[in-house]
């Protein structure tokens, strides 16, 4: 019964209504930037019940069965991660030994969604986004998993995410070690890349895929991936507070001090994607697989000595 | 006016295409969107696949060939969907009226919602030809 509360009111309620408001704060922190207005506070619900009741086209190249099913399996696995992840938060005492892993395992799913999205819409463009949105996954996957372990060594080898929130709330967050910061630092970096934000929107890149692997998608379909991605953009801020930043304590206050945390991190990402222009896909590749790894090893290394 | 037509138009996504102009009206729509005018404000966003698009923006003389990408991107919009019609070119064919190479204006081609005259319209002009296109299909009172 508990578990069915986790996953439907938090994992998709409050993850969604969160994910539309991030999504909300992204785009007019953007306007902002840029000296502009910006959208309603209530825009993003606006573009998906618009895109609930379009029609939907399917390209006749398309295969048929992945092309449906990749919005659901994504949407589902961002359901269930934030499900786990509100769960260690709302009762440190709650989730199984090694729902660390698996959440490692869920947060790759969008990705993976993703590509079989693009391959299955049967347009060599779609084919390129998700091409590259998988060279990007291989590059960024070795430093997110390093970073991730710092948390675990630094609170002696535990890999429940209910324990790893608990030792934060008893001896301080991760972020405030040397290692917990380098560590946070390339989670940040990896966020920028998991979201396909600039600069590293290299699978969508507007200007000359138009939208990537998202080409060929139309009505329900592209509403449940923009629902997906506002979701991620809301869960990998979380995962962060969660696994760096003192971890998120839901009640009276605290959920105040728990948002604005998600929001500094929101911001930060846009203002990253705001303030940089795009690079290749091979330059994406050796900053993660050189600078990022290297200092995801070194913040590994420092927590191993104690830093 | 039901849930789906309100949203569609608190949240009209353009797709822009060119049908052989001079790019005069490609740049005066492009304006729309810097920060002096800032279309995002009222929930438009200019996109690049024609599958995400709810408002097709035509510029330019259709001519022969372009006509017929013209159709087959009309027929790949995901309905329900509106057609402005911007520029004197895709309104009446302008200097190319006489043109053996374009035969017929563009709503002979597909049907258009509303037409911006101008050469090229002011950004003013595209804000406020969209502005009646969302009280036309919106049911208001206005002209």
């Amino acid at each position: 019964m508990i578990e069915a509360y986790y996953l439907i009111a938090l994992g998709f309620g409050a993850t969604a209504a969160l994910g539309l408001a991030a999504s909300w704060i992204d785009r007019k922190v953007t306007a902002r930037l840029q000296y502009r207005v910006g959208p309603p506070l209530l825009q993003p619900l606006t573009d998906l019940v618009k895109l609930m009741g379009k029609e939907t086209t399917v390209p006749s190249t398309a295969t048929r069965p992945v092309f449906f099913a990749a919005p659901l399996t994504g949407l589902s696995a961002v359901m269930v991660a934030s499900a786990v992840v509100w769960a260690a938060n709302a009762n440190a005492q709650s989730g199984f030994v090694g729902d660390w892993i698996v959440l490692i395992y869920l947060l790759v799913m969008p990705s993976l969604a993703m590509i079989a999205a693009g391959f299955a819409s049967g347009n060599p463009v779609a084919s390129l986004g998700a091409s590259r949105e998988m060279k990007l996954v291989l590059s960024y996957e070795l430093p997110f998993v390093l970073a991730l372990l710092v948390p675990v060594i630094l609170s002696g080898g535990s890999i429940r995410l209910g324990a790893l929130v608990e030792f934060q709330r008893e001896s301080g967050a991760v972020a405030g070690n040397l290692s917990g910061l380098l560590a946070l630092l390339v989670v940040i970096l990896v966020t920028q890349a998991k979201l396909a934000l600039v600069p590293f929107d290299i699978p969508e890149a507007e200007t000359e895929l138009a939208e990537g692997p998202l080409i060929e998608y139309s009505g329900p379909l592209l509403g449940t991936f923009r629902l997906m991605r506002n979701m991620m953009l809301f869960l990998l801020p979380f995962v962060a507070v969660t696994l760096y930043w003192g971890g998120a304590s839901l009640s009276g206050w605290g959920f105040l001090w728990a948002f604005l945390k998600v929001v500094a991190l929101v911001a930060v990402t846009t203002v990253i994607r705001n303030t940089n222009p795009r690079v290749r896909i091979d330059q994406a590749m050796r900053f993660f697989w050189g600078p990022v790894t290297v200092l995801a090893a070194a913040s590994v290394v420092l927590a191993l000595v104690g830093a | 006016m039901g849930l789906k037509l309100k949203a569609l138009l608190k949240s009209p996504w353009v797709f822009h295409l060119s049908t052989g102009s001079c790019n005069n009206c490609d740049i005066e729509v492009l304006d729309c969107l810097t920060p002096r005018f800032d279309i995002e404000r009222f929930g438009m966003l200019l996109k690049g696949s024609i599958r995400h698009a709810d408002v097709l923006l035509v510029t330019g003389s259709c001519n022969r060939m372009s006509a017929e990408r013209l159709k087959t991107l009309y027929e790949q919009v995901p309905k329900p969907c509106l057609v402005v019609a911007i520029g004197e070119c895709s309104l009446s064919r302008g200097m190319f009226i006489h043109s053996y190479n374009c035969p017929v204006p563009l709503d002979h081609i597909i049907p258009v919602d509303v037409y911006i005259p101008g050469c090229p319209p002011k950004p003013e002009a595209v804000i406020a030809g969209v502005v009646k296109l969302i009280e036309k299909v919106g049911g208001k009172k206005g002209d």
